[in-house]
């Protein structure tokens, strides 16, 4: 570890900005604080950034500041662009760049180390090298996977295990060897195995469950910012890498809870057989299906109606309709609300910003467990895009591969109503009994089609 | 005490205090928290200015100044996008007795 010969004031601007870093957590963890925390975050990280310009006699301070512009810029464009729909790719992403700039500053600071440096210092380096890796390659796989630049579903071929295996085993000896000999030579191959490592690691994640890896990077490397900032001696990189590694680990193991999976068998389910693989064809076994008309005469006389928002929908970029529909039923008489499944979306929490983008009361939103005891009563659910959160197979087929994932219990409502493009399965790959229900309706189509006919079904009545 | 051990005190303090301070969060705010977190982390950005400042080669510059690259843009594109984010959630009507969400 470098001394840290940083003067008092630098050390209590640090000790503030840790603090701050902590707040901005707390603040994002509630729902009135989460953008004033963002906010102070953000201060935080500008000021700690900026301290070393102002006592530090650094070389190539132009460079470094047209590195940092084109950084930003191409952050914050790419920020401003992207599609609320195509969120967790970009989180993704961001989280793996962040990785792969932990990695490359690790090795930078092993080139500073002398042979003289306490080997847990040099082991926290390889650490820091490997894992960066391991999350800049894992990100962009992930990435690639929600993008659909590559099949979304499992990816296993024979022997991957053993190569998986063996990857780790090399990982262990070339980080024993860096420490050994605090040789950056070793230390670079550490870095390509750990880039495999992450391949392999996210390869075989089914469709549904890549979220979850999302959060398990994240947290990946905010412990190798964590052990940077160790090896750095730098205050500011220990507490905020810690930070963001312990709350991403408890954020991972709360939404494989929310999806009834553990994380080992989110990661290695496929490996054994199991785990998201499924059948992944359209069936062809008769359904009901309806126009429009009779689906707005279904609805139109309701009177307590719940929509089940899913992904589909915000692809189709339909909220909005949606939204009308919503008004107009409820302008009628109807007492209408959102089901929020906690994993709807293609990240947990991600249908409520959806529906935020479409100024969609927050109060209208109701949790999981809020409106399960209240379906049972519930004239006609709308589910509009959504499937794997309402499959009932998670409650009655062990073989499922999301059985034991707590669901919206749609299948006891009076009615329910599935508007969908067709009847080829969820983001999971498999079928949904419900379908087939007598009291199921289909309406066929794109979703932003389907619900502005029926909203002018629904207003001709 | 050792300096090891200060350091050692600080992480697992911050790994209590991460725990913590996020173990009520509902599911909501998956999203902006794990975007949140993930900008905070873009923090490495400081240790990449520290190891370019004292890069001693064109190699260790070159590098160094592609670590900053990637690292202001996890710190900027976090924050922006979470901010993103929130705002949408914010621009509810904040005043509404808690009822049953008819």
């Amino acid at each position: 570890m470098t001394p840290t010969l940083a003067p008092t004031w630098v050390q209590l601007v640090y000790l503030a900005c840790a603090v701050c870093f902590i707040l901005a957590l707390k603040g994002l963890a509630g729902p009135r604080t989460a953008r004033g925390g963002n906010l102070v975050g953000a201060a935080a990280a500008v000021v700690a950034v900026a301290v070393p310009f102002t006592y530090l006699d650094l070389d190539h301070v132009a460079l470094i500041l047209v590195a940092i512009a084109v950084g930003g810029v191409v952050g914050a464009v790419g920020a401003q662009r992207v599609q609320m729909t195509q969120m967790p790719q970009l989180v993704a992403l961001f989280n793996g760049v962040g990785g792969g700039a932990a990695a490359l500053v690790a090795l930078l600071e092993l080139g500073h180390l002398g042979d003289a440096t306490p080997a847990f210092d040099v082991g926290a380096t390889a650490f820091t090298v490997a894992v960066g890796a391991v999350s800049f390659a894992g990100s962009v796989v992930t990435f690639a996977k929600l993008q659909e630049l590559m099949t979304s579903r499992p990816v296993v071929f024979p022997g991957l295990p053993v190569l998986f295996g063996a990857l780790l085993l090399a990982t262990l000896v070339l980080a024993g060897l860096v420490v050994a000999e605090v040789a950056v030579g070793w230390a670079v191959g550490l870095a390509l195995v750990g880039l495999a490592v992450g391949v392999l690691l996210v390869l075989p994640v089914g469709g549904a469950d890549v979220p979850i890896v999302i959060s398990l990077l994240n947290a990946l490397t905010g412990l190798t910012v964590a052990a940077g900032g160790y090896v750095l001696g730098n205050i500011v990189l220990l507490v905020a890498g810690t930070l963001v590694g312990a709350s991403g680990t408890f954020l991972t193991l709360l939404m494989a809870r929310a999806m009834g999976r553990s994380v080992a068998s989110i990661l290695f389910g496929a490996l054994r057989g199991g785990s998201t693989l499924g059948a992944g064809e359209a069936s062809d076994r008769p359904v009901r299906s309806a126009g429009p008309e009779d689906v707005a005469i279904l609805l139109g006389y309701a009177e307590r109606v719940v929509v089940v928002p899913g992904y589909g929908l915000a692809v189709a970029q339909a909220q909005h309709t949606l939204r009308e529909l919503v008004e107009v039923l409820a302008a009628r008489g109807a007492r209408v609300d959102y089901a929020i499944h906690p994993v709807a979306g293609r990240m947990p929490g991600h249908m409520n910003v959806l529906l935020a983008e479409a100024q969609v009361p927050y109060e209208q939103l109701v949790e999981m467990d809020d409106i399960n005891p209240e379906l049972p009563h519930t004239d006609v659910v709308l589910v509009v895009g959504a499937n794997d959160v309402v499959n009932p197979a998670a409650r009655t087929t062990p073989s499922a591969p999301i059985y034991g994932m707590p669901i919206l219990d749609v299948d006891q409502a009076r009615q329910v109503v599935f508007l969908k493009r067709s009847m080829r399965p969820g983001f999971a790959g498999i079928e949904n009994e419900l379908l087939f229900d007598p009291r199921t309706t289909l309406l066929f189509g794109d979703a932003k089609e389907s619900l502005a006919k029926l909203l002018a079904a629904v207003k001709a009545l | 005490m050792s300096e090891a051990v200060v350091w050692l005190t600080v992480f697992v303090l911050s790994v209590f205090v991460g725990v913590e301070v996020i173990s009520k969060v509902s599911s909501t705010l998956h999203t902006p928290l794990m975007s949140g977190a993930n900008a905070i982390h873009g923090i490495i950005l400081l240790g990449a200015v520290l190891v370019t400042g004292t890069a001693d080669s064109t190699l260790t510059l070159v590098v160094g100044l592609v670590a900053t690259v990637l690292a202001t843009v996890n710190m900027v594109g976090g924050f922006v996008v979470t901010d993103r984010m929130l705002q949408m959630f914010s621009r509810k009507p904040a005043r509404r007795p808690r009822g049953d969400g008819s």
